[in-house]
């Protein structure tokens, strides 16, 4: 074996060392050293470099082993990884340098983000009775940032970014060219599709980097639960900051509330969709941990409302009242129901046996199902009755897609129960509705009030 | 003969202090050492020996130092310290005791003659 073959394989080792977040770059020099030090002295002995190197790799034993008791010794490490601008390791500077410019383009989309929402009000159109305009426009202020930032990360080709443009401002035409009035239905179910419709604008973004992998896409769904739990975290604390501020500037007098709703909240909530973003990237493995927990602990228990819920309509005979708030908690249900199998799937190993949880989320399915299909009666009838409103129609157009969707799942989910499918299968499922949701959300923003003449 | 693993990771930081007081060494030459000492009855592993070695830097009784010796690769070479040496001292006199005990109670017992471990 030439020496390039040596290198080649000492450079695969590295690879699959700096992959573990406990080894940190100055670690894999060192274990470097170490791997070349038993080589040439194997080599010393008589072994050829390709016999010596494997000797040198089995000796220094399992990576996982390895990694473990790294771990104990540097538990801090998983979290300090996030103080990406801590002193670099030495021997990291490359890898140093990458992260901290990292940090500071997001600083610098988190700052946009929080400027974006303050930019209206130079043009007269402050937050008292414009409530409408922010209301539709809410998503525009920040997601572009948080897109243009995955696109740097990714450096994503032009055509890619001109396209994710083009629909960001599709998305501000939408949001401002129709004549929606503050009584509208059309201004608020404009208002929660806009945001659904962006989102998987910033999922583009999100894939720049291999934009058909259905890993990728798996990947973005996955990114979509992490940056909920972080963002829900960072309201929390920025929760209790507020109560602070009020309540120690009230004690000398001075009252912060108008700042505080003014500016704190609003660019803050700005900005730290953009930070939450940037802390799923840096940071996976923690709420990767987070969202498989959540979903098991709350799957036995959907599941057990729901088939009481079930037991109860069917007790006592009572038909749903498919009013509009139920409409929207029903859909909510179903989405709630999605995004159980959603989160149990993405952190699911697609290679394991199917196992008493697959029974017990195809039983929460089925009975999300059952519940759906009464609603469904129940709106279809309304509609014949009264006729059409978009509220209805939007509702009704969800339900539908999550109705396929999960009776798709269903099947899927059944099959590899048996063992008569594999359970990818379902993987590329649910990948390949992204791009149904996406269509869905922008005909609801783009057709509906035309349609329904801005009613 | 196999020697146990807490009784390896028990002993493993007096012997690391104890080598670096022979003078400043590297992950490798370190393990190297352990094995002629031990006879290759010592088992360390990598696993065992760099942990360890970021744990005495962090206490404070290491320190350690890229260096390029010409004609060698970039090593990071570790340095015991005045605290190091203080804790080498006291370790010794606590496996003292421990293998005088030993040595006392099986001397009596049997004839054969013990390897100390000091």
């Amino acid at each position: 074996m030439t020496p390039d073959g040596l290198e080649a394989q000492i450079g695969q080792w590295r690879q699959y060392v700096q992959r573990r977040r406990e080894l940190q770059t100055a670690d894999a020099d060192e274990l470097e050293d170490h791997l070349r030090g038993s080589v040439d002295e194997l080599v010393a002995a008589g072994l050829s470099e390709d016999e010596a190197f494997l000797v040198a790799v089995k000796r220094m034993g399992s990576l996982d082993e390895l990694s473990r008791e790294f771990a104990r010794e540097h538990s801090e490490r998983l979290w300090k990884q996030l103080v990406l601008t801590g002193e670099p390791a030495p021997g990291a500077s490359a890898a140093g340098t990458r992260s901290r410019r990292t940090l500071w383009v997001m600083v610098g989309c988190a700052a946009g983000a929080a400027a974006s929402i303050k930019v209206p009000e130079l043009f007269g159109a402050g937050f008292d009775g414009n409530s409408e305009f922010y209301a539709a426009n809410i998503s525009l202020f920040t997601l572009p940032w948080l897109a243009g930032f995955l696109a740097w990360r990714r450096q994503a080709p032009r055509p890619l970014i001109a396209v994710v443009a083009a629909l960001f401002v599709l998305g501000g035409v939408a949001a401002n060219v129709y004549p929606l009035t503050g009584d509208s239905q059309s201004l608020v179910i404009t208002s929660i599709h806009l945001p659904i419709a962006l989102w998987l604008v910033v999922g583009v973004a999100y894939v720049a980097d291999d934009w058909r992998s259905t890993r990728r896409h798996m990947d973005f769904i996955r990114f979509t639960g992490e940056v909920f739990v972080y963002f829900v975290l960072i309201a929390l604390g920025g929760g209790v900051l507020i109560a602070f501020t009020v309540g120690t500037f009230r004690a000398i007098g001075v009252q912060p509330q108008e700042f505080i709703s003014e500016w704190v909240v609003p660019c803050g909530a700005m900005a730290s969709i953009v930070v939450a973003g940037w802390l799923v990237e840096a940071k996976q493995s923690v709420v990767e941990n987070i969202a498989p927990v959540l979903t098991r602990l709350f799957t036995p228990l959907f599941t057990a409302v729901l088939l009481a819920f079930l037991v109860a309509v069917g007790v006592t005979a009572n038909r749903i009242d498919v009013e509009r708030e139920a409409l929207i908690l029903f859909d909510l249900l179903l989405v709630v129901v999605l995004g159980l199998l959603l989160y149990s799937i993405s952190a699911r190993d697609p290679l394991a046996p199917p196992g008493l949880f697959d029974k017990l989320q195809l039983a929460l399915v089925f009975s999300a199902l059952a519940i759906d299909t009464l609603v469904l009666l129940e709106i279809t009838g309304r509609l014949a009755e009264y006729g059409g409103t978009p509220n209805k129609a939007a509702a009704l157009g969800e339900n539908v897609i999550l109705l396929v969707n999960l009776a798709g799942s269903a099947l899927l989910l059944l099959r590899f129960i048996r063992r008569q499918g594999q359970f990818a299968a379902l993987e590329r499922w649910q990948t390949r509705h992204l791009p149904v949701y996406a269509v869905w959300a922008w005909i609801v923003v783009l057709v509906f009030p035309p349609v329904f003449g801005f009613a | 003969m196999k020697v146990a693993k807490d009784l390896v990771a028990a002993s493993a930081t007096p012997m690391v202090l104890g080598i670096l007081a022979e003078g400043e060494s590297y992950g490798y030459a370190i393990l190297k050492r352990i094995n002629e000492l031990s006879g290759g009855e010592l088992a360390w592993t990598e696993g065992l020996l760099y942990p360890l070695l970021h744990r005495l830097e962090r206490l404070g009784h290491v320190e350690s130092t890229w260096q390029s010796v010409t004609g060698e690769r970039r090593r990071k070479y570790y340095r015991v310290t005045e605290q190091g040496l203080a804790e080498l001292a006291e370790q010794r006199r606590q496996w003292d005791t421990v293998v005088d005990t030993l040595k006392e109670l099986w001397l009596g017992a049997t004839v054969r003659p013990q390897e100390g471990l000091a």
